[in-house]
């Protein structure tokens, strides 16, 4: 169940994604995890609102980091899909 | 040297002693403590700011049955509060609508729930308390209807890994996002039911490959992590991530531990929560420094390529095994009582002896 660029990605319920002050850095939450994403997916997770598409997100993430289009699309679902792997990212 | 100290990831409260249940594989010590030195809700609430303060990102409320307490939506909404990743660990045999209602209203995360087998007549018997499978059937809905997460939690042993299978199939069921199958760790109450417990050596190979080929088939519907235990393995885990690493715990009564099991070790003084506070206490206390880092080691420990991946194996289940708790653990191949550690495994998983001490207050 593999997500593709028109899936619209969202937290999975039982997630929380949030900023660590004691760290430094953004954490997200689950069940017995806590994963300490890199810049790129932050920057990827912030985007996950449950209303824009992968697509989209590419789209706005490729502009903002003046990068090529197709490779950051590329990124973002092979990020996402290792999220959704650990269902952490619902679609 | 040891490295400069991170922030602790997790606290684990045991708000109680008090169950229902009767496990024969509690975690709690054999001395169990009384109800009538129990922290208070005041002192929790200060216990988990303090937590927060100096970096804790999950609060796992135990015990004992939690649920007891009649104070913990209070408790899980202070630590929602607080920002930290707010987890039950029940028997849920004392979940019911109303309660349900209130605990996740207080913003209570993550549920985990405890099945001592895959039907009534295994899972009573080994809880010790009637109808317990059913009530844990019921609860399970009760989580999911209310939409919090819920982990099942498998506890298995030689009485019961026969129905593993049927287990992941239960949790599937049920509508949990993850189970967790963990062979029985063997401190305390498990200690001393080991005979009655240890799997053989055939019915670990046998939940090893039930256990692969589901997370195969199960995978983005189901998250299977799995505890094996040590007494057939060739490596020893990385007890609590490391002693003093990423963990503690608090006792009851405030007594504030590097492991459930630590109070079995000589010599340490574990301070209290209510004359220290929890940030001292993680960064000071002598029993929190005596096995942190590597400096403690002796060989084969020290110099060991794999000294900062394992930490040495777990310090309790080397006390109880070569009398020395700054020994190599056991299970690690490199420790000359590791061929002890397996002889004892296939002896007394061969000897039949299945009746149980079950856990209850001396």
């Amino acid at each position: 169940m593999s997500l593709t660029a028109a899936s619209v990605p969202r937290l999975a319920r039982h997630v929380r994604f949030r900023f660590d002050a004691a760290r430094n850095c953004h954490v997200l939450l689950a069940p017995e995890r806590v994963i300490m994403p890199d810049a790129i997916a932050v920057a990827v997770l912030e985007c996950c609102d449950g209303v824009v598409n992968v697509a989209e997100i590419a789209d706005r993430l490729a502009t903002r980091y003046e990068a090529p289009r197709d490779a950051v699309l590329a990124d973002c679902l092979e990020m996402l899909n290792d999220l959704a792997d650990k269902s952490m990212i619902a679609s | 040297m040891n490295a400069p100290l991170s922030p602790p990831l997790a606290m684990l409260m045991e708000l109680t002693h008090r169950c229902p249940l009767k496990c024969p594989y509690c975690s709690n010590p054999l001395a169990l403590e009384r109800a009538r030195d129990e922290l208070d809700t005041a002192t929790w609430k200060r216990v988990i700011t303090e937590a927060a303060g100096i970096g804790i990102l999950q609060a796992h409320f135990s015990g004992g049955e939690p649920m007891v307490r009649s104070d913990l939506p209070e408790l899980v909404r202070h630590a929602r509060a607080e920002g930290l990743y707010t987890n039950l660990i029940t028997s849920a045999v004392l979940l019911n609508p109303a309660r349900m209602a209130e605990l996740a209203e207080a913003g209570l995360d993550h549920v985990q729930i405890s099945f001592q087998g895959a039907d009534a007549a295994v899972a009573d018997h080994v809880a010790g308390f009637r109808d317990a499978h059913e009530k844990k059937l019921a609860a399970a809905q009760l989580v999911r209807d209310a939409g919090l997460a819920l982990t099942l939690n498998a506890v298995v042993h030689r009485q019961n890994l026969h129905q593993l299978s049927a287990m992941i199939d239960l949790a599937v069921d049920a509508g949990a996002q993850r189970i967790e199958v963990a062979h029985v760790q063997y401190y305390g109450w498990a200690l001393k039911n080991r005979a009655a417990l240890i799997p053989t050596r055939a019915q670990l190979d046998e939940a090893t490959r039930i256990v692969t080929a589901a997370r195969a088939n199960l995978a983005g519907t189901l998250t299977i992590d799995y505890v094996v235990p040590d007494y057939y393995a060739a490596r020893p885990k990385a007890c609590m991530g490391g002693w003093a690493r990423q963990f503690f715990n608090i006792t009851p009564s405030g007594k504030m531990l590097p492991c459930h099991a630590a109070e079995t070790l000589p010599g340490l003084v574990f301070e209290r929560v209510t004359e220290r506070s929890v940030g001292e206490i993680w960064a000071h206390s002598s029993a929190f420094e005596k096995y942190r880092g590597t400096g403690w080691m002796a060989p084969p420990c020290q110099g060991c390529a794999r000294a900062e991946i394992d930490w040495g194996g777990c310090r309790c289940q080397a006390l109880a095994l070569t009398g020395d708790a700054g020994a190599t653990d056991p299970a690690c191949g490199l420790s000359p009582d590791h061929a002890m550690m397996a002889a004892l495994a296939i002896a007394e998983s061969g000897a039949a002896v299945d009746d149980f001490a079950y856990r209850m207050i001396s």
